[in-house]
């Protein structure tokens, strides 16, 4: 890494370090705490801790599905575990996680000092977390006074009518319910959150045409939960009227219609995916110019770009429904809604793509994970380009080609993204660096697993493998392409175990960070690390997008770049 | 810590909107998305249900309540320009107003389900149109309710002469919920009493 | 457990390796299924095209611009660029030709398969869906079967597609037969329709692909394709009534009194249960319990012991017969060919 110090001084942050106080006060100070950087950290790690419980769903998936005709768990238990698996990666960890980077990211990157709503912080958090217990509460109370505890098992998308009284007794769907409510509702509050922080926080000088990129997406994300949850928080409360006060929205045998919860579902669940997926745009935005060194390609495109994907995402829901039976006519319109998402998309690969042209690239753990990122995410793109084409959705749908794109998208992009901003940020959070030694196995073992598993995981899908069964004959020719999956999945267990010891480890024994370990360019990277409790001592102020960029080039500012449209200058004289 | 030199610029003015409003309006956008669902849901299952009462037998106009909650957008807006022009009693007065009016919608909405109940004998469970009607305009009165609760403990405050000319604000924040609660009624009323009917 | 399971395993990379893939997609067999095939060519084609092109520019930049460690040169910044208004306009502009072609091609493709003609001597079956297992029946003929499908072959020059008009009688499924036609969901209140026309005889493997409750996973399909003269033969067997073999009047009797009534169909009996599947011509099918397991007098009496041993979370429940009750049961439904 280049270890130009810039003209900003870097202090110890141990310096500063006060003497031991009491678990119990410590404890404490985190239970009660409304700072939005220790609400951050709750976040990430009530969201790490899921990780690993959810992971280790899917790893007694895989060992179930490695054979055919296995008898390794029962087929309740089967399907308990892809319905908690698919709700808690969903709601418990993708949303926490990419809430607790934005949370503690946010205010340092516009120059704040804490978010706009620091209460209402506090309660979303705590809301959200309390869902999470809740859903797997259902593991001890789901049965209610039927007998010993069950897990819920509809599926994370529940269709109707299997989660009615009838079909569905005892109490585990109701858990299921609830605590996906719960933390649609924390959902909504730190949404509205970042946004009234982005909007009436900045330090001055921080107009929105020099807000970071992650700061962009942020805000195009959070505006989207707000019209993806409320519909699924409508749909849940009258799941719930139905299985309580005994109307009849979803109830089949009197009229009701099971295609309305689809639609309602969808109406929240494809919004979702971007939600989960623009975060790590986010990252990739922040992270693949550092270490290209180069200031990011398009800016204004890209903000379009994201603000494009927002809206269009909103009317793409119905390619989860090409087999339902919605008509010709309808099928064409969702065909090509949701073929015009690569659109834009495409323009954020190839903007990153120009980004790292010319640029001198750094292959830090972080960007290793980055670069990870673009490749699988263009696979992932490309896959989901063949279940928008309805026909072949009529074949692919429901198979296990479809888990392997989401899978690609959610583990191969996201999850690669979230490991990269690990490394990113880690040393600002807690002053020191991860191991570069150890990440860099974790990455190669990580990449290993992924690909055993994922890559593999389309075949069987292509050979007409439906998702959600507990076992398969033995005659369809699935078993060797599940047995290769299902051995990648334990290399990904190790590498997560490998990434979990390297973050403790370096807790205690990494490298001093100081406050700008990459030479990178946005305000996060002004104040110490971890930064003190009011963030900055004096509020900043800044002049364009890359203020550090600036205050290290005073010769050369970006300020010169970024002309008053918002536009920057026409490169014509600049060949690629 | 390390002081952020950054460039500034002092001669630019750096004002920034309120973040109560901006909060009220992310607020209303996922709120608004909410109630669309239930109209969605209604408009669908209009006509559906397999049994009666049909809400051609049952229902009647709410004119009158409805002309009183509309009226208390104005009431609610009157008592903000009070205050922010520092007329503290013209602006519990207002608010008086307000609670008053929206305390006759639900008394109003609460007389009307009595009587669905009691007399045509519809509940939530009897058919499709009990489910979708007593949900949808149920969630619309929980959130007359809560507003209603608001605006009592605004008028108490100000009663008490706790809330100055500082807090138009936090006043106008209330109203525009208000505002919200109102206009959805509108939709409600549209689907539900015109539509639906 | 997990070592019993090798032998298995062992089996199935066998058939695997030479290529006994009986629900591979990329083996269609019937008009829809075809025309998905040749789509999704195209499909494939232009994604792996993209594929190429883009992870080879990221490769060459990998390469081309990593950072090297040589002199102090290197420690400079390279040179800024802020964006290409041209540039980046054709990378707007391409994917947008993409995929107007991707979505004209898929249109075509969604239409022939969603509005085809339907030739007046077309077969009609009714599907219903319920957990977990099948019910057909052909409202002409008078029949009514589970889990296996007999439909006539469909020679293409003279086309005879069977047309399936399918609902639900409990939870969402969905019929799914890979190499003849894509899937369709089976809907409770609500009436799909499809069609297949398998070009060759044999038989088409498939199952349920929406999922549906506790045995989602057995909820096979075996769609027979029968030679003319073939369904013509099945067709008037089936339209039989249920034999009467005085050899096992004993088991009938059984059945007759006890709850498999209300829940079964013999045609011509007491039995007239909608609940389970139609018994009638029951030994004339290769499998039971919705193709898990083969038709075998040792399956019938263990399923009808306890259906749980066979398939756990089935809905059909262990009817508690005593030995003798059960040999006679299982001696009487072995009958009905
Ligand atoms: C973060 C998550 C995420 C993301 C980003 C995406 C992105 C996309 N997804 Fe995916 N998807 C899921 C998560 C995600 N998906 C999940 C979880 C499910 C299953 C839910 C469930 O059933 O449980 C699912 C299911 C799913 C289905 C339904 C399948 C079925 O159940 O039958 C479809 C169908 O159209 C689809 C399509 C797409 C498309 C077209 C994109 C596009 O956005 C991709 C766009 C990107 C590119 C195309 C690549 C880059 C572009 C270029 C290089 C430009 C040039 C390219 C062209 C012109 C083609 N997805
Ligand atoms: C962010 C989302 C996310 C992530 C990260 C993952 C990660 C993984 N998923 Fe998941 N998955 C979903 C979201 C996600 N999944 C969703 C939404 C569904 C659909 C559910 C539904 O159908 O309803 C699904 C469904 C799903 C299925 C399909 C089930 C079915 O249809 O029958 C499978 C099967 O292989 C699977 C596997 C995996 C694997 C192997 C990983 C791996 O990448 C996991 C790697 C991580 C680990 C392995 C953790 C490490 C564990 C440890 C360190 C613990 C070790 C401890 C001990 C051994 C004691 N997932
Ligand atoms: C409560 C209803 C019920 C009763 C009572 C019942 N069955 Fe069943 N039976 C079912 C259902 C449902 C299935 C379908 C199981 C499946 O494949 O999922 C079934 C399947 C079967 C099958 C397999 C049919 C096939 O083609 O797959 C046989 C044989 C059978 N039952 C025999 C009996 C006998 C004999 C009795 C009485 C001793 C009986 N059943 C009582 C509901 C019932
Ligand atoms: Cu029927 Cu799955
Ligand atoms: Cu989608």
């Amino acid at each position: 890494m280049a270890t130009q110090t810039p003209a900003i001084e870097t202090h110890n942050a141990a310096a500063s370090k006060p003497s031991r106080p009491l678990w119990l006060e410590v404890l404490h100070g985190w239970v009660t705490t409304v700072d939005h950087k220790k609400i951050g950290l709750m976040y990430i790690g009530y969201a790490l801790f899921f990780l690993v419980v959810a992971g280790f769903e899917a790893l007694l998936m895989r060992i179930q599905l490695a054979v055919p005709n296995n008898h390794f768990v029962s087929p309740q238990v089967f399907n308990g575990l892809f319905t908690v698996h698919g709700t808690t990666m969903v709601f418990f960890v993708g949303m926490p996680i990419l809430f607790g980077f934005g949370n503690y990211l946010i205010p340092l990157m516009i120059g704040a000092r804490d978010m706009a709503f620091p209460r209402l912080n506090a309660f979303s958090f705590w809301i959200s977390a309390f869902g999470g217990i809740l859903l797997y509460y259902s593991y001890i109370g789901g049965s209610g006074l039927y007998g010993a505890g069950s897990a819920p098992d509809v599926g994370w998308f529940a269709y109707a009518p299997l989660t009615s009284r009838v079909f569905s007794p005892g109490h585990s769907t109701d858990y299921w319910t609830l605590a996906v409510l719960l933390s649609g509702v924390g959902t909504i509050g730190t949404a509205l959150n970042i946004v009234a922080t982005t909007i009436s926080m900045r330090c001055p000088g921080m107009k929105m045409s020099r807000l970071p990129l992650l700061v962009w997406l942020y805000l195009v994300t959070s505006c989207m939960t707000f019209v993806a949850v409320g519909p699924l928080t409508a749909a849940q409360i009258m799941l719930m009227l139905d299985r309580y006060a005994g109307s009849h929205f979803f109830d089949t045998q009197a009229g009701g219609s099971a295609v309305l919860w689809m639609h309602f579902f969808w109406i929240f669940g494809h919004p979702e995916v971007y939600i989960l997926v623009l975060p790590a745009f986010a990252f990739a935005n922040e992270i693949i110019p550092v270490f290209s060194r180069k200031a990011i390609f398009g800016y204004p495109a890209m903000v379009a770009a994201s603000v494009g994907i927002g809206f269009i995402s909103l009317g793409v829901w119905a390619h989860h429904m090409f087999t339902v039976g919605l008509g010709p006519g309808a099928n064409t319109f969702f065909v090509l809604a949701t073929m015009v998402i690569s659109v834009p998309t495409g323009i954020k690969i190839f903007n990153w793509l120009a980004t790292l042209w010319g640029g001198k690239i750094h292959f830090t753990v972080s960007m290793l994970f980055a670069i990870g990122f673009l490749f699988q995410f263009l696979v992932a793109g490309l896959t989901g380009i063949m279940l928008s084409v309805a026909p072949f959705d009529w074949q692919l749908g429901n198979s296990y080609f479809v888990v392997a794109h989401f899978h690609y998208v959610l583990v191969g992009a996201i999850l690669f993204m979230l490991f990269s901003a690990f490394y990113y940020w880690y040393p600002k959070v807690t002053g020191r660096m991860l191991s570069e030694h150890l990440g860099k196995w974790h990455f190669w073992l990580f990449v290993i697993g992924f690909h055993l598993t994922f890559d593999f995981m389309h075949i069987p899908g292509l050979l007409g493998m439906p998702r959600r069964i507990y076992t398969y004959e033995a005659d369809r020719g699935w078993m060797i392409w599940n047995m290769i999956v299902s051995s990648g999945a334990a290399i990904q267990a190790v590498a997560t175990l490998l990434f979990v010891f390297n973050m403790v480890w370096s807790y205690f024994k990494g490298a001093v960070a100081g406050a700008d370990p990459w030479d990178a360019w946005t305000l996060e990277w002004s104040t110490t690390s971890p930064p003190p409790a009011y963030n900055f001592a004096k509020t900043p102020t800044v002049a364009s997008r890359r203020p550090l960029w600036d205050l290290k080039h005073p010769e050369d500012p970006d300020s010169n770049y970024e002309t008053e449209q918002h536009l920057p200058r026409s490169s014509q004289e600049e060949s690629l | 810590m390390s002081d952020v030199a950054l460039i500034s610029n002092p001669n630019e003015e750096w004002v920034l909107p309120s973040r109560g409003i901006v909060g009220m309006v992310c607020l209303i956008l996922a709120e608004a998305s909410i109630f669309i669902i239930f109209v969605v849901a209604y408009i669908f299952y209009m006509g559906k249900s397999l049994a009666g009462p049909t809400p051609k037998e049952v229902l009647t106009l709410p004119i009158f309540t409805s002309i009183c909650l509309l009226s208390s957008s104005l009431t609610v807006h009157a008592a903000v320009s009070a205050l922010s022009r520092s007329k503290r009693h013209l602006c519990s007065l207002w608010l008086a107003a307000t609670v008053l009016l929206g305390g006759i919608f639900l008394a109003g909405t609460a007389h009307e389900w009595y009587d669905l109940i009691y007399n045509h004998g519809l509940t939530i469970s009897t058919n499709l149109f009990g489910t979708t009607f007593y949900s949808l305009v149920g969630l619309h009165a929980t959130h007359v309710l809560v507003g209603l609760i608001m605006l009592a403990l605004a008028l108490w405050f100000s009663l008490r002469g706790q809330m100055t000319h500082e807090h138009t604000e936090k006043l106008e924040v209330l109203s525009l919920y208000w505002h919200f609660v109102d206009g959805v009624w509108v939709i409600v009323f549209l689907v539900v009493y015109v539509l639906g009917r | 457990m997990f070592a019993s399971q090798g032998w298995c395993g062992l089996a199935a990379i066998a058939t695997s390796a030479v290529g006994a893939d009986p629900t591979n997609m990329f083996a269609p067999a019937g008009t829809p299924a075809n025309s998905i095939f040749s789509l999704s060519m195209l499909v494939l084609g232009v994604t792996s095209a993209i594929f190429v092109i883009v992870s080879g520019i990221l490769i060459y930049v990998l390469v081309r611009y990593r950072w090297r460690k040589s002199g102090d040169k290197s420690e400079q910044e390279p040179h800024q660029i802020y964006g290409s208004n041209q540039i980046e306009l054709s990378w707007t502009v391409i994917p947008v030709l993409i995929v107007v072609m991707l979505f004209l091609a898929t249109t075509r493709v969604i239409y022939t398969t969603e509005h085809a003609r339907k030739p007046a001597d077309a077969l009609d079956v009714t599907v219903i869906g319920r957990q977990f297992w099948w019910e057909f029946s052909y409202p002409k003929l008078g029949i009514v079967t589970a889990n296996e499908l007999h439909v006539p072959v469909s020679d293409p020059s003279h086309p005879l597609p069977t047309y399936l008009t399918m609902s639900s009688a409990d939870t969402d499924h969905s019929f799914w037969v890979p190499r003849l036609a894509g899937k369709t969901d089976v809907i409770p209140n609500k009436v799909n329709t499809m069609w297949i026309d398998p070009q060759a005889p044999g038989l088409y493997l498939g199952q349920c692909a929406q999922y549906c409750g506790v045995q989602h996973a057995k909820m096979l399909i075996r769609v027979y394709a029968d030679t003319p003269q073939e369904f013509a033969a099945w067709v008037a067997h089936q339209q039989q009534p249920a034999v009467e073999d005085p050899r096992v009047a004993e088991g009938r009797d059984v059945f007759m009194h006890n709850a498999c009534i209300s829940c079964h169909t013999i045609r011509g009996t007491v039995a007239t249960g909608r609940f389970g599947p139609d018994l009638t011509h029951l030994a004339s099918r290769d499998t039971i319990a919705s193709g898990s397991v083969p038709n075998t007098p040792e399956n019938l009496h263990r399923f009808i012991e306890n259906p749980a041993n066979l398939k756990p979370g089935v809905l059909m429940p262990p009817m508690h017969l005593n030995s003798h009750d059960l040999d006679a049961v299982t001696a009487y439904l072995t009958t009905l060919k």
